[in-house]
C-alpha cells in the first residue's frame, strides 16, 4: 500500500490564533458590562464603529497585499484592537475620532509594518495615540461614573447615538453639562494645587482606592484577566511586572512624603492599570517573547504609566507606555534569553 | 518486590500527551510467522554500513552472519532465519533521506534452522570487560530505543570515562508506543539480566531502571523480578508521564539532575543510558546466543484494525506485520514507523522492519496542520521546549537565515522532539523548519569549508606563481651578471651563437 509523505510531529496542535483572540475577547465581557453599567452605552457604539473600521481596514488592506481575506479575519485580531480601542476611548465619542483610531492602528500600525505577527506598536494604542493627539477635546471629554455627584445626568441611548453620529447635544444639553474630570486629572489638577491626596479622596468621584465606577471596571476587568491567566492564554509575567512596575514607585513615593502623592491603590484602580497589566501590554506580538524579557517589559511599562502620571502633562500614560516599550523590544529581546539547557550562560557554548 | 523510588531532578516544559497506548498493550507480545521474505539493509545502525560477506544464492541459517562491520563504527546483521539470499539490491527502507539502501533479501525456506555457536556460552561474570564488550559488538547490537548507536562502541567510548550510573530507560514517553511497556511486563528477567551484564562490563555499580508512571504493570514486573534477583545495585525509578523525559540527555536530566553539556554525552556527567530493549537484546545475546535478529514493535494506530505489539524477525516487511495485526482499516491514510511526535513517514509499506523499528504506526487524520499563520510570539513553544530555547526567535532567525543568531540562540542544541509544534496557535512546523535550518548550517558549514580550501589552494598558486616569477628573474639576473662578467666579447660570442640558430631554425621550418 502506498501512503503520502509528511514531517513529523503528525499531531494536529489544540489551538489556533483565532480561538486564543476568542477568549480575549469574552475576557473582555465583564469588563465590557461593568463599563456600560457606569458609563452608559456609548462604549458599544463606540465598540460598534471600531468593530466596523478595524474590519473594514483590515479587509482592505488584505486585498492590497494580496493576502487571503476570510481566513486572515477568522483570526480575531482585529476585533481585538477595536474593543481595547472602545476601553480607551471616553464613552462619548463621535464616529470619526473612533474611526480614525481604528484605521491608523489597523492599517498603519499594524499592516504597513506586515500584519499581525509583525507589527512592532499595538495597534490600538498607536491609533489612540493618534486621535489622543489629533482630537485632544473631544478625547478629554469623559463623563462622570453614575453614582456621581446630585446633578448628574446619565446619557440616554437616543443623546448617545446622537452624540456618536453627530459630535452634538440636543438643546437642553451642553458639554460642560456632563463631562466631568476624571479621578487622575483630579488628582494631578490638585496636588498641582498644592492640596494633599487626603483632600482630595472626598471628591464625590473619589471611590475606595481609585475613582468611583473606575474600580469597579478594574475589578472586573482583573476577572477576566484572571480568566485568561487559568487557560494559560497570558502568563504571569507582564501583569505581574506591569502591576509591580507601578507599584513599587508609587508606592516609594507615597510614604516617604505622605499626601504629595496619590497612593499606590489609586494608581492600581484609575485609569486603565488593569486592563493594561492584562490586556494591553500581553499582546504578545509587540511585547518581549522571553520570560525574562517580559519581566523587564512590564516593569518598563509599569514605571512608565508611573513617570506619564506623576510628571507628565497626560493624566494617564498607559499608552505612551506600551508604545515606548514596545520600541525597546528588540532591544530586551537578544538581552533576556534563558539559559540553553547545557550550557553555563545564556546562549553562550560551554563546549564545541 | 521493590518499590520505585520518586526523587527526581527537574526537566524543564514538556507535554502531557495523550497515551494512546491502552489498545495496543491489551494482549500479550504475539509472534509474527516467518515471513516468505526478509529484506535486511546493511545499514541499521548510525556509522558505517556493514559489508555483505554472503554471496547471491547462498544458503544462510538462522543466526549467522550476513555482514561484517566496517570501519571504526559499525556493527554486524545476522540473518533472522534461514533460506536462500536470493539479492542483494536497493530496497525502499524507512529513512528521512533516500527512499531506497542496499539490503540482504532472502528467500526464506521456513524451517529456521539455527547455526551452531562457534563457542560454548561461558557465564558473563567470568569474562573480562573488554572481553565482555567485543562480544557485545558482535551480536549486532544497537541502541533499540531508536538511535541505534552500535552499543559495543557505546559502552567502548562509556569505560574511557569516570562512570556512576547505568540507567536503564523504560521511559518511553511517546504516544501509542507501548513495546517497552510489553516487554518490561513479559522479560523483566532478561531485562534485569541484561543490566547485570552491563553494570559488568561498564564496571558500574550503581543501576537505575526507570519506568514512566503511566506503565503500572511494567512496573510492578520488574519490581517482583528485582525482589527475586536480589541484586541492590538496582533501583527502580518511576518518573512522572511527561513527553520527551525519554530522550537520553532529557532522562539523565530528571534522574540525577546533571545537565549534559551541549554537544556533549551522558557519559560527561558519568551516566551511561540503554534502553531496556537493549539490555534485553544484550542478555539474550551474552546468555542465550542469540544475536539481535528479532524485536518488539508496536503496531498501533487508527488506521490498523487489530493494534498489538509483535515479536517479529527484523527484515520482516512492515505490509506482512501489518497483515498479521489484521490489516489496515478503512481509514488508514498515514504510514509512520516510529511514533507521532519524532517518526518518520514513508511512503510504501515494503519497507522492511529493521533495529530500529519500535512502531509502526498507521494514522487515519491527514488533516495538515492548517494553513500555517504568522507567528505572535505567544512564546507557548519556549514553555514546552525541554532545553529552554527560544523557538520563536530561532523561527525569525531561521526565515532571516542568520547562521549567526541561530547559532547562539542553540539551534544545534534543539532534539527535534516537536513540542513547540504541538502548542504553536499558528501552526507553524517549527521542528521541520528547524531540521531544515540544520541542514542548512552543516550545508553553509560545507560551503564554508569548500570555499576555505579553495581560497588555500588559490593563495598557494599565487604565492608558486610569485616565487617562479621571482626564481625566472633572479636567473636572468644571475646570466646578464655572468654575461656582464665574461666581458662584450662573451656577449657578442653568445648574440652571434643566438642569431645561426635562429636562422638554423627559421630555414628548417
Amino acid at each position: 500500500m502506498e501512503f503520502e509523505r509528511r514531517d513529523a510531529p503528525f499531531v494536529t496542535p489544540a489551538t489556533d490564533v483565532g480561538a486564543i483572540m476568542r477568549q480575549v475577547l469574552y475576557a473582555l465581557i465583564p469588563a465590557a458590562l461593568a463599563y456600560v453599567w457606569y458609563f452608559g452605552t456609548g462604549f458599544i457604539f463606540n465598540l460598534i464603529v471600531a468593530g466596523v473600521f478595524c474590519v473594514a481596514g483590515e479587509a482592505a488592506m488584505l486585498r492590497l497585499r494580496g493576502k487571503p481575506i476570510e481566513a486572515t479575519l477568522m483570526d480575531y485580531s482585529a476585533l481585538v484592537t477595536a474593543a481595547l480601542l472602545a476601553f480607551a476611548m471616553p464613552a462619548l465619542t463621535p464616529w470619526w475620532v473612533t474611526a480614525t483610531a481604528a484605521l491608523f492602528g489597523i492599517v498603519v500600525a499594524k499592516h504597513l509594518y506586515g500584519g499581525l505577527g509583525y507589527n512592532v506598536f499595538n495597534p490600538a494604542m498607536a491609533g489612540y495615540v493618534v486621535v489622543l493627539i489629533a482630537f485632544p477635546m473631544d478625547m478629554n471629554l469623559w463623563t462622570a461614573a453614575r453614582m456621581g455627584d446630585i446633578d448628574y445626568h446619565f446619557m440616554t441611548v437616543a443623546e448617545t447615538v446622537r452624540y456618536t453620529l453627530t459630535g452634538t447635544f440636543p438643546d437642553y444639553l451642553s458639554f460642560d453639562a456632563i463631562s466631568r474630570a476624571t479621578p487622575l486629572d483630579i488628582v494631578k489638577a490638585g496636588l498641582n494645587d498644592m492640596r494633599t491626596f487626603e483632600e482630595l479622596r472626598i471628591y464625590p468621584a473619589m471611590g475606595d482606592f481609585g475613582g468611583r465606577g473606575w474600580e469597579w471596571i478594574g475589578n472586573f476587568t482583573a476577572i477576566g484577566g484572571a480568566w485568561l491567566l487559568l487557560r494559560k492564554i497570558i502568563r504571569w509575567h507582564i501583569p505581574v511586572a506591569v502591576l509591580a512596575g507601578l507599584l513599587i514607585p508609587s508606592g516609594l513615593m507615597y510614604f516617604l512624603s505622605t499626601g504629595l502623592h496619590p497612593s499606590p491603590g489609586f494608581h492600581l484602580f484609575s485609569g486603565g492599570t488593569i486592563l493594561c497589566a492584562f490586556f494591553i501590554a500581553t499582546d504578545p506580538v509587540s511585547a518581549a517573547t522571553s520570560p525574562k524579557g517580559r519581566l523587564v517589559y512590564g516593569f518598563g511599562i509599569g514605571v512608565l504609566i508611573y513617570a506619564v502620571r506623576e510628571w507628565g502633562s497626560y493624566a494617564d500614560g498607559v499608552a505612551f507606555a506600551v508604545l515606548l516599550m514596545n520600541m525597546a523590544t528588540p532591544a530586551i529581546d537578544p538581552l533576556k534569553t534563558p539559559r540553553i539547557v547545557g550550557h553555563q550562560k545564556p546562549g553562550r557554548k560551554k563546549s564545541q | 518486590m521493590s518499590a520505585p523510588t520518586y526523587d527526581l531532578g527537574t526537566l524543564h516544559g514538556g507535554l502531557r500527551l495523550p497515551g494512546e497506548k491502552s489498545v495496543s498493550t491489551s494482549q500479550e507480545i504475539q509472534k509474527v510467522p516467518i515471513p516468505d521474505q526478509l529484506v535486511l539493509p546493511i545499514a541499521q545502525h548510525v556509522g558505517e554500513a556493514a559489508h555483505p560477506v554472503v554471496g547471491i544464492g547462498e544458503y544462510v541459517l538462522k543466526g549467522q552472519l550476513l555482514a561484517e562491520p566496517y570501519g571504526s563504527l559499525s556493527a554486524p546483521i545476522h540473518a533472522s532465519s534461514s533460506g536462500k539470499v536470493v539479492a542483494i539490491e536497493p530496497w525502499p527502507v524507512s529513512r528521512r533521506f533516500g527512499q531506497t539502501a542496499p539490503c540482504i533479501v532472502i528467500e526464506c525456506d521456513g524451517d529456521d534452522q539455527a547455526i551452531e555457536q562457534a563457542q560454548p556460552l561461558e557465564p558473563f561474570n567470568t569474562l573480562e570487560p573488554d572481553v565482555l564488550l567485543g562480544k557485545i559488538t558482535q551480536g549486532g547490537i544497537v541502541g533499540l530505543g531508536g538511535a541505534v548507536f552500535p552499543t559495543g562502541q557505546k559502552l567502548m567510548q562509556a569505560t574511557t570515562m569516570p562512570l556512576q550510573y547505568l540507567i536503564l530507560n523504560g521511559v518511553e514517553c511517546e504516544s501509542y508506543i507501548s513495546c517497552d511497556d510489553l516487554l518490561m511486563r513479559e522479560q523483566a528477567a532478561e531485562v534485569l539480566g541484561g543490566a547485570q551484564i552491563l553494570m559488568h562490563a561498564l564496571r558500574v555499580s550503581e543501576c537505575y531502571v526507570v519506568i514512566e508512571s503511566d506503565k503500572p504493570e511494567a512496573l510492578k514486573a520488574i519490581g517482583t523480578a528485582m525482589g527475586e534477583l536480589n541484586d541492590d545495585r538496582i533501583v527502580l525509578k518511576q518518573v512522572p508521564t511527561i513527553y520527551p523525559s525519554g530522550g537520553e540527555d532529557q532522562l539523565v536530566q530528571l534522574v540525577t539532575n546533571l545537565e549534559v553539556p551541549s554537544g556533549g554525552l551522558p557519559t560527561d556527567v558519568g551516566c551511561v543510558v540503554q534502553n531496556v530493549g537493549t539490555a534485553a537484546a544484550i542478555y539474550r545475546w551474552i546468555c542465550e546466543g542469540e544475536p539481535l535478529i528479532a524485536r518488539v514493535t508496536t503496531v498501533t494506530g487508527p488506521g490498523i484494525k487489530a493494534p498489538m505489539n509483535v515479536l517479529a524477525r527484523i527484515g520482516t516487511t512492515v505490509a506482512d506485520v501489518v497483515e498479521f495485526s489484521g490489516g489496515y482499516s478503512e481509514s488508514a491514510e498515514q504510514l509512520v514507523i516510529g511514533g507521532p511526535m519524532t517518526g518518520k513517514s514513508v511512503t510504501t509499506d515494503r519497507v522492511p522492519l529493521v533495529k530500529a523499528t519500535n512502531c509502526v504506526l498507521v494514522l487515519s487524520d491527514t488533516d495538515p496542520l492548517g494553513d500555517e499563520q504568522p507567528c505572535i510570539r505567544c512564546g507557548e513553544c519556549a514553555v514546552v521546549c525541554p532545553i529552554q530555547l527560544l523557538p520563536q526567535q530561532l523561527f525569525w532567525y531561521a526565515c532571516a537565515d542568520n547562521e549567526a543568531k541561530m547559532r547562539s540562540h542553540g539551534l544545534i542544541d534543539c532534539i527535534e522532539c516537536g513540542c513547540c509544534d504541538l502548542v504553536c496557535p499558528s501552526h507553524i512546523p517549527l521542528t521541520a523548519d528547524f531540521r531544515n535550518a540544520k541542514a542548512r548550517i552543516r550545508e553553509l558549514a560545507d560551503e564554508k569549508a569548500r570555499a576555505e580550501r579553495a581560497r588555500i589552494r588559490f593563495e598557494s598558486r599565487n604565492e608558486r606563481m610569485e616565487q617562479e616569477q621571482l626564481s625566472r628573474e633572479q636567473e636572468l639576473a644571475q646570466q646578464k651578471d655572468t654575461a656582464l662578467k665574461a666581458g662584450p666579447a662573451a656577449i657578442e660570442e653568445i648574440m652571434r651563437r643566438q642569431k645561426a640558430k635562429d636562422k638554423k631554425d627559421a630555414d628548417e621550418t
